[in-house]
């Protein structure tokens, strides 16, 4: 408590304002290097339906496809029934992009063998999540996926 | 229990005292630093300027760093990631016009230092390698400034390349060669953008890095030269500790330079203009960046024959020749002779009246819209 009741000497009067200059200085650099360094947010794209660039015949029974949904990837596919499915492409583990293995007839993830089954549910391996399904609409010879409302 | 500022500081001692006991730093440059002295007399003053490139070289690279976070090296990536750097980055236009203004402060202060010492004949005996290095990292710097204005690729940039890139390609035998590998092609392109990006990140810093270790080095070995104009007078009037009273100068030079490139970064931040097209033609008033412009000038002024041989090869040949005489100035002017010293010093006041003439010259007549 000494510090603070003794009475201000000059000499500390000029190392206090020099020390808050040069703190001010470290701070007015430090500021905007910070700010500059931590990355913009980049708006996720706001489509919430996307036409697929490949006609619905192009999808055979009992296998899948891949496509850009925004800046994520989407996995479709069409059941050995014939029905047209979509969901997220990505698994809900770590992050790997899914894909369809016909001769299972499911959704498998090569990074550490996860598998989902044909609506999306995780069944066996890490995947502690379903993948997100999306609606799948065919417009005569377009695909149209779009978020679920 | 509230740590005393005595307490602080003691234990800030021991730390210090333990990283010195095991680094032995105290040992390597107490000595050096004891020893260092800056001589006194009326020329003291341009002993600053060598520190001052020092300090603007150390923000080139914090800043050039920085900008390598968002800069994307190639024709179709360059323009838009420099244009987001400087609308959505936060600070991003401060970091870029900082880096902007500092180069050209930077080329401006080695114009000053160059002379400076030029003309208080610091060249002479020992110092010979001391002015070559220096003569290497003016050149290297040029460089830099070259390569690092196509980065963001933009009208001015594009022409400003393909024009400078002309030069070197007029000279006979060598010269297409020249222009082939300096722009990756025959033209430039995103080609030649990549070469520029490397060369201005990597190998010009690299080289920079290296010389100027050399550099300070060498004038660390020598000490700082006494003018002969002061030698003759009597000598300096005494001298000062380079650690701290010189340094100290030299921080509070740094800090004002620090606040000078701050202001002008904000009220005069960089300018990105329009995309590079290449099949777009060249806008009026075209021209290279302010240090290259008495060369540019020359060029446009010089007749297109001069006795038989293209003009802009004698011009180039003549700057190369001039740049080859100031290279190897200690080896001519040993200071044996007083006339020989003269007449290198009206050389030198001839080559600034020269360059500051000419670079006038050059934003008058080109300067104006539609010329």
């Amino acid at each position: 408590m000494s510090d603070t009741s003794a009475p201000v000497t000059r000499k500390r009067f000029v190392r206090w304002l020099l020390g808050t200059s040069v703190g001010g200085l470290v701070a007015a650099v430090l500021y905007p290097v910070t700010r500059y360094i931590i990355p913009p947010k980049v708006g996720e794209s706001a489509a919430s339906s996307v036409t697929l660039p490949f006609p619905p015949t192009e999808i055979a029974k009992n296998t899948g496809r891949i496509f850009k949904f925004g800046n994520k990837p989407g996995i479709i596919l069409r059941t050995p029934n014939g029905d047209l499915r979509a969901f997220t492409a990505v698994c809900t583990h770590l992050g790997c992009t899914v894909q369809y293995r016909s001769d299972l007839s499911e959704i498998w993830c090569a990074c550490h063998n996860g598998t989902y089954d044909l609506n999306g549910r995780n069944i066996s391996g890490p995947p502690p999540k379903p993948l997100t399904p999306f609606d799948v609409r065919v417009r005569g010879t377009q695909i149209v996926v779009s978020r679920k409302a | 229990m509230k740590p005393s500022v005595q307490g602080v500081r003691e234990g800030t001692m021991r730390v210090v005292h333990w990283l010195d006991e095991r680094f032995g730093a105290s040992e390597l440059l107490g000595p050096l630093a004891k020893k260092k002295e800056v001589p006194v007399h009326k020329h003291t003053f341009w002993y600053y300027l060598g520190g001052m490139v020092l300090f603007l070289f150390i923000l080139q690279v914090s800043t050039g760093v920085l900008l390598l976070f968002y800069y994307r090296p190639s024709a179709e990536g360059a323009y838009e990631s420099v244009q987001f750097l400087m609308s959505d980055v936060r600070f991003g236009w401060l970091i870029r016009s900082i880096h902007a203004w500092g180069a050209n402060l930077m080329i401006f202060m080695m114009f000053v230092h160059l002379f400076s010492v030029f003309l208080l004949k610091a060249y002479r005996k020992p110092r010979e390698l001391t002015w070559m290095t220096g003569m290497a990292l003016f050149g290297v710097v040029l460089g830099l400034g070259f390569t690092g204005y196509l980065l963001p690729w933009n009208t001015l940039s594009y022409f400003a390349t393909r024009v400078g890139t002309e030069i070197p390609g007029v000279l006979p035998v060598v010269g297409h060669f020249l222009l082939t590998v300096m722009r990756g092609g025959d033209d430039v392109t995103g080609a030649t953008l990549t070469r520029f990006y490397a060369l201005h990140v990597s190998v010009l810093p690299g080289l920079c890095f290296l010389i100027i270790s050399l550099h300070v080095f060498l004038v660390q070995r020598h000490g700082m030269s006494v003018p002969p104009s002061v030698a003759r007078a009597g000598g300096p009037k005494g001298s000062v500790k380079f650690f701290p009273n010189f340094l100290l100068h030299d921080l509070m030079g740094w800090l004002a330079m620090l606040a000078c490139l701050a202001s002008l970064a904000a009220f005069l931040p960089a300018h990105l203009g329009t995309k590079a097209d290449p099949f777009g033609s060249a806008p009026a008033g075209i021209k290279p960046e302010w240090y290259f412009m008495f060369m540019f000038e020359t060029l446009k002024l010089l007749p297109s024959y001069i006795f038989g041989i293209a003009g802009d090869i004698v011009g180039i040949v003549g700057f190369g020749l001039v740049g080859a005489l100031l290279f190897l100035v200690p080896f001519i002017d040993r200071g044996e002779s007083r006339t020989v010293s003269r007449v290198w010093t009206a050389a030198g006041m001839a080559m600034i009246l020269y360059i500051v003439a000419f670079t006038v010259l050059g934003y008058l007549v080109s300067g104006a819209p539609g010329t």
